[in-house]
């Protein structure tokens, strides 16, 4: 129907691309990045936008809607301050966002999209983001929160 | 009629929306939107997220192959290197392990309220994806074209029909699946 495949990440660089022009004008246009992916609301922002509407109203359909900065997870071994949450929330985000541009898709574009398609790129990109993943969740778990 | 539905933005983007709603109303009724179902992950002991991925990609797979065959579905093939797939992957599950979302799902966990994946994670893949533009001219050329292969399918790199793979595949993604079941995972 739409002849695109379902994917998130990029949004996120074209949101960035809109911010930063917002600041700094038009001139941002011209970076080479953004001239392959022109900063606009395009069918996968729309996605996007969906996702955080679509789990609002099942949340609130079941009753699980509930505004909280600590997942319990992390209270458990971490501690309730919101502001060290918030701080490594941050870093995580800014690390993946990087890498999810570096390799050209996340779990939604290379990890079902692109590995459903048989595409190589998508299966080395998937199977990545889990091995490192794995090793980066053990590591802060069992290492640094022992 | 459907290059017509392809070729009308407004209608694309409305189609985005509900596909959007659809997928996040899903995701968050699976657990995926939920960091401690995410991190249960990373450290194997809730498969809940690899369940949803093997049987989307399961299906989706079996789905879209058809639909090709039927000249109803075009593939998007992503092109890509070691430097860009394998580095880019390592450096996303970095991210992912210490965030305890992936893009897709912090925007539903930010829609089921979680303020850490709205105010941490989202903004931070905005920093980091404006980061990323500010130096990309530099790794274009260099170790994103490391190991180059193009846009590369697992059937045109084995040299086989692609429905041996895909059904092999099939094979494998379910049985993986059924082997979790059992093991009470």
């Amino acid at each position: 129907m739409s002849d695109r495949p379902l994917a998130c990440s990029t949004t996120f660089a074209r949101t960035s691309g809109m911010i930063e022009r917002l600041f700094r004008g038009s001139k941002v246009t011209r970076k080479k990045y953004y001239q392959e992916f022109p900063p606009t609301v395009d069918w996968q922002w729309m996605l996007v936008l969906g996702v955080i509407i679509g789990s609002f109203v099942s949340a609130k359909f079941s009753g699980e809607f509930r505004l909280s900065w600590i997942p319990l997870l992390w209270q458990e071994v971490a501690g309730d301050n919101r502001l060290i949450r918030w701080f490594v929330a941050l870093v995580g985000g800014i690390i993946m966002g990087v890498g999810a541009r570096w390799a050209g898709g996340c779990t939604s574009g290379h990890g079902i999209s692109g590995t459903l398609q048989l595409a190589v790129s998508s299966w080395l990109a998937a199977i990545s983001f889990f091995v490192s993943g794995i090793a980066t969740a053990m590591f802060i778990f069992r290492v640094i929160f022992k | 009629m459907l290059q017509a539905i392809h070729s009308k933005k407004s209608l694309q983007l409305f189609i985005g929306l509900v596909i959007g709603i659809a997928f996040g109303f899903l995701l968050q009724k699976g657990g995926a939107t939920r960091y401690d179902i995410i991190i249960g992950q990373l450290l194997l002991k809730d498969f809940t997220v690899v369940k949803i991925i093997l049987s989307a990609v399961a299906t989706g797979m079996i789905g879209v192959h058809i639909l090709k065959g039927l000249g109803l579905a075009r593939m998007h093939i992503k092109a890509g290197s070691l430097g860009s797939s394998v580095i880019g992957g390592l450096i996303f599950g970095v991210g992912f392990g210490i965030l305890g979302y992936c893009p897709g799902t912090a925007a539903g966990a930010a829609g089921q309220g979680f303020l850490d994946a709205l105010f941490g994670g989202m903004v931070g893949m905005l920093i980091g994806a404006g980061l990323f533009a500010s130096i990309y001219p530099k790794l274009a050329e260099g170790i994103l074209k490391k190991g180059y292969f193009g846009e590369l399918t697992l059937p045109n790199l084995l040299r086989v029909n692609r429905w041996v793979v895909i059904v092999t595949a099939a094979f494998v993604l379910v049985a993986l699946l059924l082997w979790i079941e059992k093991a009470g995972l």
